[in-house]
């Protein structure tokens, strides 16, 4: 168990309220993620909790609350700071770039980092995930497991403060689920925050420092 | 073959009169078309149904109506264009148009989903296009955008109506002239090269396109 006293919020929602064409999505949402732990959200399918992360990630307007980030008010469209890290259930990446291109695209666009740094950094991703082997290939030519390990990459590089996983096992077979559930475990080791998003409540009840419900 | 070989520097002046054309509409009326077709998706209304406006009217007119526009119709209001400038801006607003439905297509095909991927990793919309949208919407639009290139060679023929010694000219003045079918079929052998050297170079680019799926 965490140390409650040491346990501080990285992110804070308030009263977060979302309708969709006059479909009430969630209603007064109130949810802290603290540091360095993994948080899921759960709930059956339909409940919102896809909408609920795409309101965090800015992909989505809410109706009302507001967002804090490190005690500050947070706008979470604003994407610059790349604050918030996202693993998409379809994992989105990029037809066109091979797996290093993929995860260097931003380092070297966005954070205006040298081609040189991005690429090293690329590489002991690559390594530590176990996907040296395919770092020139592209993603029609890789696994299920192997793009989701690829997004991860992807998002690690920019080393956000929180780390988000949109139904992460819903393509994946049991031996890829729990080597996921172990990746996710030495990354809370190695102090990341992390927000998961499942309806698989077995994998949520053996990963999680906390479970918010839904639903 | 005697006779051949004494058509042939006028035959191949209008060669580069139709390649020259060809090349000129080609360069400007492509990045147009991508103009467009982001202009076509914009969020500003006044400027989508304009394009929508000027699309629809390229294209639901004959090409060869908008060339006797330009060139004797024009002059009336004052504004005068010399030939070959003439049949540029017809065919150059004519291919744009065309290439501009194209690309709205090939744009509709890239997911918005990975639009979305692209804003989240801090990338501007720029950078997304340039990266990620347009390599991809290349890709989809080639075969669309190989047949119309095939089809401006072939259009271009069309300056005959503004006096312009292009290929099919030059050698219908010989036919005339000399009353033998040679010419004529010597421009339809050069246009046949034409387009296999065309064909040839959109294999050429689709290989290069199909590293991946």
């Amino acid at each position: 168990m965490n140390n409650v006293a040491t346990r501080t919020p990285i992110l804070e929602l308030t009263n977060l309220s979302k309708t969709f064409a006059n479909k009430v999505i969630f209603k007064n949402i109130n949810l802290q993620v603290m540091k360095n732990d993994i948080l899921s959200i759960v709930g059956p399918s339909g409940v919102g909790k896809t909408t609920l992360l795409r309101t965090i990630l800015g992909l989505e307007p809410v109706d009302s609350g507001s967002f804090k980030f490190a005690g500050q008010v947070f706008d979470p469209t604003d994407h610059s700071q790349n604050q918030i890290g996202i693993v998409f259930q379809d994992y989105r990446l990029f037809p066109n770039l091979n797996v290093l291109e993929n995860i260097t695209l931003a380092p070297i666009q966005a954070q205006k980092q040298t081609p040189a740094a991005a690429v090293q950094q690329a590489d002991r991703l690559l390594e530590f995930l176990k996907l040296t082997p395919q770092r020139k290939l592209y993603p029609f030519q890789l696994s299920g497991g192997q793009k989701q390990r690829v997004a991860i990459a992807r998002a690690l590089i920019l080393e956000p403060q929180i780390l988000c996983y949109d139904e992460p096992t819903s393509a994946l077979d049991s031996s890829n689920k729990w080597q996921v559930a172990n990746l996710l475990r030495q990354f809370q080791k190695q102090g990341m925050t992390q927000l998961v998003v499942t309806h698989d409540d077995q994998f949520a009840q053996k990963i999680s420092s906390d479970i918010f419900q839904m639903g | 073959m005697k006779y051949i070989i004494q058509i042939l520097p006028s035959l191949l002046n209008g060669t580069r009169i139709t390649i020259l054309l060809f090349a000129i509409t080609l360069v400007l009326s492509i990045p147009l078309g991508i103009l467009f077709a982001l202009g076509l998706r914009s969020k500003f209304k006044p400027l989508a149904i304009l394009l929508d406006l000027y699309v629809w009217l390229m294209r639901g007119t004959p090409l060869l109506l908008q060339l006797i526009f330009v060139f004797y119709g024009l002059p009336i209001i004052g504004i005068v264009f010399e030939r070959f400038t003439a049949a540029v801006v017809a065919f150059v607003f004519n291919y744009a148009a065309y290439f501009a439905e194209i690309f709205r297509g090939g744009l509709q095909a890239v997911s918005h989903e990975q639009r979305e991927a692209a804003a989240l990793l801090g990338l501007s919309r720029g950078q997304t296009l340039r990266f990620i949208v347009l390599p991809q919407v290349i890709k989809i639009v080639l075969p669309s955008i190989s047949n119309e290139v095939i089809n401006l060679i072939k259009d271009s023929s069309l300056v005959y109506v503004l006096g312009i010694g292009d290929l099919l000219r030059a050698g219908n003045v010989a036919t005339a002239r000399d009353v033998t079918l040679v010419p004529l079929l010597m421009v339809g052998l050069i246009y046949l090269i034409l387009i296999a050297g065309l064909t040839y170079l959109q294999k050429v680019i689709e290989r290069r396109f199909s590293y991946y799926e």
